[in-house]
């Protein structure tokens, strides 16, 4: 039995497909999506915390404190990750752990850590952006696009 | 305080877009934050992320939305000054911090950890 | 000699004269600990890699089994064997050690019985006096290799499984005290066109439908026939379907008779972690040549049916967008 080549899948497969999935244990979906707000919601919480000591205590301003706030986030995560915490809390947290900053780092990190035995060149080097690539590639090109649109549409005489 | 109760929040709610992404639609981590950056940059573009920064504060810049928003904003600000080429100098201007602490930190970890399992 | 389209009967009825299991600490806490000859504490088995803790495994595994058949690696004339890491290097590099003359198999998680049947056929054909044959699994290699990177917070689905960390080996003579292999089915790709590489019971749970008809089919036998029937790694979800599209075709397999290895050597409900159930090469090695043959040779179970099922896929093949094909392969081991 040869696999389609076509998007579309044939009926056999259609039927299967439908008879696998009235089997499957359905992700639960509505929890999943309370832990990531609770968890979420904790680390951007957290978050501010540190940016508004950051403020009062050493002298950033509202405009600057992002940065160290975001790299002492990042900070946290990659211990967590190197004492093999993060991921137990990712399974629990699933999207409140990987969409804040402490997701990139931790994919990073997980990938330099896991390819030390490859040496730290090829594996450590050759390997860190593997999960995390995707996000610098298109956060990186869509900047550009935006930008450049932008700049287009002022050219032209469009107000934005 | 008021403003890190409006960052649990925003925060949440950007959180819970992403878990939606995974679940409902069946994204990979990988695709999720690359479309929650993709979208902080054309939101930034828009002029509306920044609103949301002002209003929620860390609920909108500790996501990694606020990476593909902080991406355009350096462009643009070289833009203004120094026009096309500009948006090649200042792409990671305002984002250094958060993807150098990554790399360095990232790298230090891999030098005194070993993977768990 | 073959009989009917895919299944072969062995005349000489070649012995399992000795096996061995290998675990983790993990398989350790499971149900079928007393069943494991070694289990390690250390998932690095004291190695600096994930990858070469499990070549080690399955070398303990094979010297092991070697050891209790009093058998010197000297005589024994084939070793087979199969994991799931790039280019089988577990199976290659623990090969190196053994210095048996070698074949390596690649049947993804069904490799255990892929090499009992090809160990069978060759004892059968009185080619060699002795042939041994395993399998290996890692968790950790696993993960990394086709999945995340192990420190990686990403949330599993529930219809994920949890690649066993083990090895299991057994050595096959062609006369001696022992449960014999009497039969084996060669499986068919089967693709149903399932493309989640999280769901991989749903993916293969077809191909074991297919080799176990067309084992009944080929041998002319009923499923009462057996004692125990157990699948590889179909977890919980695909043992579901399995049992569901045999039956919508016509085949009734009694519950009670009717098992999955992955779902045996851990208790889901104390070891939550594993969702759906164990996967990997060592799901089924393990639970075979360790637990499942000491029952049989206790007496408990006379007849048993050991069908292996393997995802034949590959990280490249994911992200070109393919769907996954699946194999299974059917051994019958009688008293």
């Amino acid at each position: 039995m040869s696999s389609n080549k076509d998007d579309k899948l044939n009926l056999e497969q259609q039927k299967y497909k439908d008879f696998a999935q009235q089997r499957e244990s359905k992700r639960p979906v509505l929890t999943n999506c309370i832990k990531a707000f609770v968890i979420g919601g904790g680390v951007c919480a957290f978050g501010q915390i540190i940016q508004l000591m950051y403020i009062r205590y050493f002298g950033f301003t509202e405009k600057n404190a992002g940065d160290p706030t975001a790299a002492t986030l990042i900070i946290i995560s990659i211990l967590l990750t190197g004492l093999g915490i993060y991921d137990n809390i990712a399974q629990w947290a699933g999207a409140g752990t990987a969409v804040p900053i402490t997701g990139f780092a931790n994919t990073i990190s997980s990938a330099a850590i896991e390819h030390r035995s490859e040496g730290y060149v090829l594996g450590v080097g050759g390997n860190m952006f593997k999960i995390a690539g995707p996000v610098i590639v298109f956060g990186t090109f869509s900047a550009f696009a935006v930008a450049i649109i932008k700049m287009l549409l002022n050219y032209m005489g469009v107000f934005r | 305080m008021e403003k890190i109760i409006w960052a649990f929040i925003v925060g949440g709610l950007i959180c819970v877009i992403g878990q939606i992404m995974m679940d409902v639609f069946k994204l990979t981590p990988a695709h999720t934050m690359s479309a929650l950056v993709v979208a902080g940059a054309i939101l930034g573009g828009l002029g509306l992320y920044e609103p949301l920064v002002k209003f929620a504060g860390a609920g909108a810049t500790v996501p990694i939305s606020s990476f593909g928003n902080s991406l355009l904003k350096g462009a643009l600000e070289e833009l203004d000054q120094h026009g096309p080429i500009g948006v090649l100098i200042g792409i990671f201007k305002l984002t250094s911090a958060g993807v150098s602490s990554a790399i360095i930190f990232g790298f230090l970890a891999s030098l005194v950890f070993k993977p768990k399992g | 000699m073959i009989k009917g389209n895919q299944s072969f009967i062995f005349e000489s009825k070649p012995v399992i004269i000795s096996s061995a299991t290998i675990a983790g600490p993990f398989e350790g806490e499971g149900p079928l600990a007393k069943d494991i000859d070694v289990i390690h504490e250390d998932v690095y088995l004291g190695q600096d890699s994930f990858e070469k803790a499990e070549r080690m495994m399955l070398e303990q595994a094979a010297m092991k089994a070697l050891e209790k058949a009093g058998v010197s690696k000297y005589d024994v004339g084939m070793l087979i064997c199969g994991d799931l890491i790039n280019q089988i290097i577990s199976s290659s590099f623990a090969a190196r050690t053994m210095g048996i003359p070698y074949l390596g198999i690649y049947g993804a998680c069904s490799s255990s019985m892929e090499g009992l049947t090809i160990a069978a056929s060759f004892i059968d054909g009185q080619k060699v006096k002795y042939v041994l044959t395993g399998a290996s699994s890692h968790n950790c290699c696993a993960e990394k290799q086709y999945r995340y990177p192990t420190e990686y917070g990403s949330q599993k689905p529930p219809t994920s499984q949890w690649t066993v960390t083990g090895a299991g080996a057994c050595l096959l003579a062609s006369q001696g005290v022992g449960p014999k292999v009497t039969s084996a089915t060669i499986g068919r790709i089967v693709d149903l066109g399932i493309t989640d590489p999280f769901n991989m019971g749903a993916a293969m749970a077809p191909a074991a439908v297919d080799t176990i008809e067309a084992h009944f089919r080929d041998m002319n036998i009923e499923p009462d026939y057996y004692d125990i029937i157990v699948t590889g790694d179909l977890g919980s979800i695909g043992h579901k379907i399995a049992l569901d599209k045999l039956l919508e075709n016509g085949i009734r397999i009694p519950v009670k008779i009717f098992g999955d290895c992955g779902m045996m050597i851990y208790d889901s409900k104390k070891q939550p972690e594993v969702l759906s159930g164990g996967s990997g090469c060592a799901s089924s090695a393990v639970t075979v040549y360790g637990h499942l043959l000491n029952r049989m040779r206790s007496g408990e179970i006379k007849k048993m049916l050991a069908v292996a099922t393997g995802a034949l896929h590959s990280p490249l093949t994911y992200q070109q967008k393919e769907t996954i094909p699946c194999i299974a392969h059917a051994v019958a081991i009688e008293m």
